[in-house]
């Protein structure tokens, strides 16, 4: 219906940028690298889901979630617990004392399926599971904190010692969750061997799927005058509540919907690993997740992208070669993101590249006057009335905040 | 007062025994008034005697420990602070407070009063209807011509103006405004006291203020608070004479 | 769950398992008196402050090693020595990474955390390098090894009674120093209003640096005390650091009694439950219960009311 917008986008600058995103992902890499190596990429992907996340809740909205490896571990132990039930056929375990069940359960002496197994029969139920259950667990602490008026570094602790708790009931509980080992030797997605190297380039391409159906829908929410509140939000709280808006609802909407974003790539992740385990969702791995999208730029969902992508291959190529040196690496990275360049990657590109872009635009003989009025301003984006909000023109000021 | 109580019903606002305290401090303490439709009225009152946080109460920052405040006859003292504003209810800051990372556009326009829950926030399309309104506001505050700054770049007086306009864009039937002219201009205060005449033409106005002539200028009743407390209530003139006043407030 | 046991075997446990919280209760004190002090000065929570404990741990560790080389005449006393050092060394940290890092991140408290987290993972590593991976624990002096006997099935360790000593001690000093002396009113000015205490000629980065250096160093003497009931890896600090931001949240920011309170709360269930339940279950559920009191009450035990 509207094809001409839609085209007009792709060229614009902005539908540039997710063009080459695109290009990067289903054609560079896959032709780049070895069916290993992409799944590794395909791994790290996973994470930029939880990035994406984190742009819209923290650097938008400004709520810091140091938990966000809850909501990707439960994604990620529900796509598990329906892989280990479909391994865990009566014949596949026919040699232990209670066939039919998953492994570590029969080790810890557990006879029968526990009641909340039971509906991860059903592939159907898991795949609402991976979105619902860190949906609810994130409303329930949203609705717990926000409407309480709960923020900053207190929901920064909280959602961090909920991480810790989660962590440690897992472990805790091997017999229902597999400890610490985590959910282990899964092989089939409904009888579809998830192992082989086709599938796992298949499912590198359902992530980059699903990533770029991510990217839509919080793209939108920032174009929206929801995005605008939220980041109205973040730093004048009060006038935007007393300009009518429940800001408790909002705060709800954007971490229930960070949540979301991590369940889905927890289960991409445990597909394109195999398995699930406590090591990925503690308080570590969910702080871990906070620097991707620091890197990338707090407030650039595609830089968000990149710092994932980044930060995880830098990490598998330090613990291949100096394993040693990998958390001086990662402490550096935190300390000076922070200190030197708040907005990441994004705000680098902004700073150093972009000139070079509008240069090279200008050059272009084609160009009318209104365009060059806007080329000279360059902090105004084209289109009506600023009604644009160029995802890497957005900037934290850090005075302001 | 008793038979002021008795025909609350035909009054926009009544405030009535409103006590708040802070770790027993009653910053405001069994204070009444009441006030007309389409009346402006100006609070004034020594430093730390309450006003603002009588403006709190009202719009819900602040919850009461006791008393009433009825507004076209609802209970506000239990509304969230949401639903204060839906009811009707506008609230400018004393320091501005305006999205400045925003243009002057984007400001009326979040907030213009639709797509106010979040569906409704993602929905929201930006009409000619929505386009006009932010216009025709824009030229009452005299804005018009900034439409496309950001907020960032405007004047301290012009902040004080976008914020006004910002409550206007909601059309509230109530419209509250702590010390509008503070750090204004000569010329901004003026225009800033057109600015009112206007608004009141189809609002009530709640004003604090200090500046005294500015007061004389826009008010049809003055309220002087001190220590919680009305000391005195009536036309400037009659508040400027009074004994009590003049003791706590004005000096001789 | 307490079925089975006679009214006196749960008296003993209870003892017995409130002794055993009592250790813990230090160490909870400890650390999360530095943490409180930073945290209601800056508003900001040092993710650092486990690794300064542990700096403080080493430092000790050093300290002993050297004793029981050079002076081992003198090597009952190599503790208060110890301790001393731990709290320079870890104070002189504290004013570096103050001047290097935390003064710039001072309105953005979000990102104090990320970067101290940062600093986190870097001294951890660098602990690993230095002292291995392996934990060392030190030699207690004499005087410190056995217990008092209390009833005959309640004895309590000297060094935990000591470690419990320290921790009171320090508590009450921080008390002084915030509450009854001329430098704790300028830090509270400065908490309270920091235009108007710089106006009245306040120096605020002084007074920061100061405090951030002094919350440090405090961490420092709580890894002088932790060598005394446990050995010290590089990443033991980490164990504790949620654990404690609950308590300094818990206690009510700014609250030195809160603090104390909810060190002593949290301590005493965690250890009385990890006698009837799994040591994780215990934990589980006490981190549970103060998150879910959290959400009900955030403002924490005992909080100030301020106009927000
Ligand atoms: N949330 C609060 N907690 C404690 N005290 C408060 C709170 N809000 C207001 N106060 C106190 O109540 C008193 C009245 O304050 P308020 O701001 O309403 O005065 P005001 O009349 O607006 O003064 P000004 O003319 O300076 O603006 C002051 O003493 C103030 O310190
Ligand atoms: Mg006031």
């Amino acid at each position: 219906m509207k094809d001409s917008p839609v085209v007009k986008w792709f060229a614009s600058r902005e539908g540039l940028y997710y063009l080459a995103l695109a290009l990067l992902l289903v054609v560079v890499l896959p032709v780049m690298l070895d069916a290993f190596r992409l799944n590794m990429v395909g791994k790290y992907l996973t994470y930029a889901f939880v990035a994406i996340g984190l742009v819209m809740c923290w650097g938008k909205a400004g709520i810091l979630s140091l938990g966000q490896g809850v909501f990707f571990g439960l994604g990620g132990y529900c796509m598990a617990m329906y892989l280990k039930l479909e391994a865990s056929t009566p014949e596949a375990t026919a040699i232990q004392s209670t066939p039919g069940i998953p492994d570590f359960m029969d080790w810890n002496q557990i006879t029968a399926l526990p009641w909340f197994w039971e509906p991860f029969n059903s592939f159907a139920f898991t795949l609402i599971a991976v979105i619902g259950v860190p949906v609810l667990l994130a409303l329930i602490i949203g609705v717990a904190m926000f409407t309480r008026r709960v923020g900053g570094v207190y929901f920064a602790i909280i959602t961090q010692a909920i991480a810790a708790i989660l962590t440690i009931l897992i472990i805790g509980q091997q017999g229902y969750t597999g400890g610490i080992n985590g959910i282990t030797d899964l092989r089939t997605l409904m009888g579809w061997d998830i192992r082989t190297d086709e599938a796992k380039t298949a499912l590198y391409f359902v992530t980059v799927a699903l990533l770029f159906v991510c990217l839509f829908a919080a793209r939108l929410i920032q174009k929206r005058k929801l995005g605008r509140i939220l980041v109205a939000m973040n730093t004048q709280e009060n006038r935007v509540r007393f300009s009518g808006y429940d800001v408790a609802a909002f705060k709800i909407f954007v971490f229930c919907l960070a949540a979301a974003f991590a369940g889905i790539g927890g289960a991409l992740f445990t597909l394109s690993v195999g398995f699930m385990s406590p090591s990925f969702i503690g308080i570590v791995a969910s702080i871990e997740m906070v620097i991707f999208c620091a890197l990338g730029g707090r407030l650039s969902i595609l830089g968000a992208v990149y710092g994932a992508l980044l930060v995880n291959a830098a990490k598998s190529g330090f613990s291949e070669s100096f394993p040693e040196l990998w958390p001086f690496a990662m402490g550096a990275l935190f300390i000076g993101v922070v200190l030197a360049f708040p907005n990441g990657l994004a705000g680098l590109y902004q700073t150093y590249v972009m000139p070079l872009e509008e240069r090279l635009f200008r050059r272009k003989p084609k160009t009318d006057g209104s365009q060059k009025a806007k080329a000279t301003a360059p902090a105004q984006t084209p289109g009506e009335r600023g009604k644009e909000y160029d995802p890497l023109i957005d900037q934290y000021s850090p005075e302001k905040s | 007062m008793k038979a002021a109580k008795s025909k609350s019903k035909d009054f926009l606002l009544a405030v009535e025994g409103l006590t708040v305290s802070f770790d027993g401090f009653k910053a405001v303490d069994d204070l009444s008034f009441y006030l007309d439709p389409n009346e402006i009225r100006v609070i004034i009152g020594p430093n730390g005697a309450g006003k603002t946080t009588v403006l709190d109460l009202i719009c819900g920052k602040t919850r009461a420990t006791s008393g009433s405040i009825r507004f076209q006859g609802r209970e506000l003292t239990k509304m969230k602070e949401h639903q204060i504003v839906h009811s009707g209810v506008g609230r400018k800051f004393q320091t501005p407070s305006v999205f400045e990372d925003l243009t002057v556009f984007e400001n009326l326009e979040v907030s213009y009063p639709q797509g106010h829950s979040v569906m409704g926030a993602l929905a929201f399309k930006r009409d000619l209807a929505v386009v006009e309104e932010i216009e025709s506001v824009a030229r009452t505050i005299f804005l018009e011509d900034m439409l496309e700054q950001p907020a960032s770049l405007l004047s301290h007086g012009q902040k004080q103006w976008l914020e006004i306009g910002m409550l206007l864009i909601q059309k509230p039937k109530l419209i509250m405004l702590d010390e509008p002219v503070a750090g204004m201009s000569v010329v901004e205060r003026k225009k800033t006291a057109e600015l009112l005449k206007v608004i009141t033409r189809e609002h009530t106005v709640l004003v604090i203020e200090h500046d005294m002539q500015f007061v004389g200028d826009i008010a049809d009743r003055v309220t002087v608070m001190h220590q919680g407390k009305v000391l005195s209530e009536g036309s400037i003139e009659h508040v400027k004479s009074d004994p009590k006043v003049i003791e706590v407030y004005l000096g001789h | 769950m307490f079925d089975g046991y006679t009214t006196s075997e749960l008296m003993s446990i209870f003892a017995m398992q409130g002794f055993a919280g009592l250790s813990l209760f230090s160490v909870f004190v400890l650390m999360a008196l530095g943490l409180a002090i930073i945290f209601g000065q800056m508003g900001v929570i040092n993710m650092a402050h486990g690794e300064f404990m542990i700096l403080g741990a080493y430092t000790t560790y050093l300290t002993s090693s050297a004793f029981q080389s050079y002076l081992p005449g003198l090597f009952g006393g190599y503790f208060f020595v110890a301790m001393l050092f731990a709290f320079l060394v870890c104070a002189a940290l504290g004013a570096f990474v103050e001047w290097a890092m935390v003064r710039h991140l001072y309105r953005r408290p979000l990102d104090t955390l990320l970067a101290t987290w940062g600093l986190s993972l870097i001294l951890q590593q660098a602990y690993r390098t230095i002292f291995g991976a392996r934990e060392v624990g030190v030699t207690l002096p004499d005087w410190m090894m056995g217990s008092i006997q209390v009833t005959d099935m309640v004895d309590l360790p000297i060094n935990g009674l000591f470690v419990m000593i320290i921790a009171l001690s320090i508590a009450i000093a921080v008390y002084f120093l915030m509450y009854r002396s001329g430098w704790g009113k300028k830090v509270r000015a400065v908490v309270q209003n920091r235009p108007m205490a710089e106006a009245v000629g306040i120096n605020s980065a002084g007074v920061d640096r100061a405090t951030f250096a002094l919350g440090c160093g405090i961490a420092g003497i709580a890894g002088a005390a932790f060598t005394m009931i446990g050995s010290t890896g590089p990443s033991s600090g980490q164990a504790y650091i949620v654990d404690t931001f609950l308590v300094v949240v818990f206690g009510g920011a700014q609250s030195l009694i809160g603090t104390i309170v909810s060190a002593f709360g949290i301590s005493q269930a965690q250890s009385t439950l990890e006698f009837f339940l799994s040591g994780s279950m215990a934990k589980v559920l006490t981190l549970l219960v103060v998150v879910g009191i959290l959400m009900l009450r955030p403002e924490g035990l005992m909080a100030l009311k301020i106009r927000r």
